[in-house]
């Protein structure tokens, strides 16, 4: 097995990654300097809304973006390569043994006319130089660890033969086959009920704790997010907003617009009157909002907000916000709990 | 209430059991099979159907009508029609089953390499699809073997440069709908390389169309070969083939008309079984069809 990077030292960053997609309207700025860390065996939430540019970001890592998409500017370091310089075929030895993704859709990730076996056996064959039997003896090895009853059996089966859950477990061990150091996780499960999803969560979580594997999680759910990660960063409109750990974050949130998403979230141990809304609408990403690009639908915005394009500032030892006036999110808060 | 839940799994157990395409519910696959298996048979078995060579000549007993020694008569050279017409079979529908698979594999390389990457592969492909489709698959066919000179091999060459085309194409629109989807991206991200993508995640699941056609391909590649060996150009006797019977019976047609016509009726009834062969596939592997 590979050595896994120190704990506490970041095995992946991302620096100012910033992607363009050429559409009918004009140039759209998916991802517009985008930096993240990530330490080994951690996992990283990235909540937003959609089309916050979330999921491009994390194809955007691993160079899978669709043909009208291109990466303009940034770095994506890992173990000290720059995989957005990679060529490709370098960039094919790190995909698979290195980094590997979780896609949001089990039904249409599988290849629907192999056998699911197969399917996970691939990576091991290609990455690990195993043979076919060894190959096919660690895909059912891995089908029992994700928790596929009856392994040997259901090797031969097709993808259309299983539910959701169970292809979403598939999924899992494809991305677990090669052993990676990094999964990315793209929504993984929001095509799922909800009493499935906690039980994927929990073996993604139980899975990558084992073998000390770093997750990057994408979702627009927040308590999905609190069950998973540690860390937390918060997208809008293609740019990270705030960032700390998700306990500090979700209680505490630094930007209007974290704020507005806690708040429209449904939350079952504090049934809440009513749930607010964020008001408006995500800007459009052809020609975004002159200074914070969350202005014009924040009730706290100032003169200045209009004109400043705010940076990511550390506002302390474990935590960065982008918002120019984030006390004001704090009094809120506290006056709310006075008034609770 | 046990045996009305036992009954309720085993129910849905059923249901839940893949649903193998039933092949033998379709009326047109199975006429076409047995049609074809029957001239397969008799052609390949031609041997045992009939006792007479197909080039032995008996200038004693020329242009004969339909008897019980000479089924469908003789020739000019006294050469038994209805053992030339199995032998004939033999030719035609060897070449045409061989013609059929190099275009077939070609357009199938190409079709594939043009969606998948798109750009200026798909360019250059694409254009030169383009010329050969402004000509009329025929006269395109003709010249070529006249060029190429006659012979199975000019064929099989002249077949496959013109037919590619249409496999090309197709694939080529099969691919870029396909190479969208996300187990093409899951692969990618898998780190697979661009030749294994395609040939292990893509082509299995856009082939279909192409086998499709190639029935239907096969229909006009016998047709092909027919009409050059009428023309002179395709099989040269004394090899026995269908195209030539007819020509060499034109000049007797007033006399011994079964001497064109009967070949031309093989020629027939095995495109019509070819045709219902592949509108048959065309029913049962179209997916969402029960």
């Amino acid at each position: 097995m590979s050595e896994r990077g120190v704990p506490g030292q970041a095995m992946l960053e991302v620096d100012d990654l910033r992607v363009q997609i050429a559409t009918r309207r004009g140039i759209v700025r998916a991802v517009d300097g985008v930096s993240l860390e990530v330490e080994a065996g951690e996992a990283v939430g990235l909540v937003g809304e959609s089309g916050s540019g979330k999921s491009m970001t994390l194809r955007a890592i691993l160079g899978v973006l669709p043909p009208e998409a291109t990466i303009t500017s940034g770095r994506v370091v890992l173990d000290g390569a720059d995989l957005v310089e990679l060529p490709r075929a370098q960039l094919n030895k790190i995909r698979g043994p290195k980094i590997a993704m979780i896609f949001q859709e089990p039904m249409s990730a599988l290849n629907p006319v192999m056998r699911v076996g197969p399917q996970i056996a691939e990576g091991p064959q290609v990455h690990l130089g195993m043979n076919r039997a060894r190959a096919a003896e660690r895909a059912v090895e891995l089908m029992r660890r994700v928790g596929i009853p009856d392994p040997e059996r259901r090797f031969r089966s097709y993808p259309h033969e299983f539910s959701g859950g169970m292809r979403q477990r598939v999924m899992i061990a494809i991305a677990l086959s090669c052993d990676p150091e990094l999964i990315l996780c793209d929504e993984p499960t929001t095509a799922l009920d909800v009493t499935i999803q906690d039980q994927i969560l929990r073996l993604l979580a139980r899975l990558c704790r084992e073998s000390n594997t770093s997750l990057v999680f994408v979702t627009h759910d927040l308590p999905v997010v609190a069950q998973v990660c540690r860390q937390l960063a918060v997208m809008y409109a293609g740019q990270i907003v705030e960032r700390g750990t998700v306990q500090d974050v979700l209680t505490r949130p630094c930007h209007p617009y974290t704020l507005g998403l806690v708040r429209s979230a449904p939350d079952v141990d504090h049934v809440r009157a009513s749930l607010v809304p964020i008001p408006g609408a995500p800007p459009s990403l052809v020609h975004p909002p002159a200074g914070c690009r969350f202005h014009p639908r924040c009730k706290f915005a100032e003169e200045d907000c209009t004109v400043t394009d705010p940076r990511l500032r550390m506002i302390d030892a474990h935590r960065s916000t982008a918002c120019l006036h984030f006390e004001r999110c704090l009094d809120e808060l506290r006056t709310e709990g006075a008034d609770r | 209430m046990s045996a009305i839940s036992l009954a309720g799994t085993a129910g849905t157990a059923e249901r839940a059991q893949p649903r193998r395409a039933r092949w033998y519910r379709q009326p047109a696959l199975l006429a076409g099979a047995v049609l074809l298996a029957i001239i397969l048979f008799m052609v390949i078995g031609a041997p045992l159907v009939t006792s007479y060579n197909p080039d032995t000549q008996n200038l004693n007993a020329t242009l004969q009508g339909i008897s019980g020694q000479h089924w469908l008569g003789t020739d000019q050279e006294g050469r038994d029609t209805f053992t030339r017409l199995l032998y004939g079979g033999r030719t035609d529908l060897q070449i045409a089953f061989l013609a059929v698979l190099f275009p077939f594999v070609l357009g199938t390389i190409l079709g594939s390499l043009a969606g998948y990457f798109g750009g200026w592969v798909d360019i250059i492909i694409m254009r030169l699809v383009d010329i050969v489709v402004a000509f009329p698959f025929f006269v395109l066919i003709i010249a070529l073997v006249f060029v190429l000179g006659p012979g199975p091999r000019s064929i099989y060459i002249a077949i496959t440069l013109v037919g590619w085309v249409s496999y090309a194409r197709i694939i080529r629109g099969e691919i870029l709908v396909a190479k969208r989807q996300e187990y093409v991206l899951a692969a990618q991200s898998g780190g697979l390389s661009n030749l294994r993508i395609m040939a292990r995640h893509l082509l299995p699941n856009v082939i279909t169309q192409a086998i499709i056609y190639a029935m239907s391909d096969i229909v006009q590649d016998i047709l092909a070969i027919v009409t050059l060996s009428y023309l002179g150009l395709g099989i040269q006797p004394p090899t026995p083939d269908w195209g030539t019977m007819i020509s060499d019976g034109q000049n007797f047609l007033t006399t011994h008309w079964q001497l064109t016509t009967i070949p031309g009726i093989a020629v027939i009834i095995t495109g019509l079984a070819l045709s219902l062969i592949g509108d048959g596939l065309a029913d049962l592997l179209r997916p969402g069809q029960s």
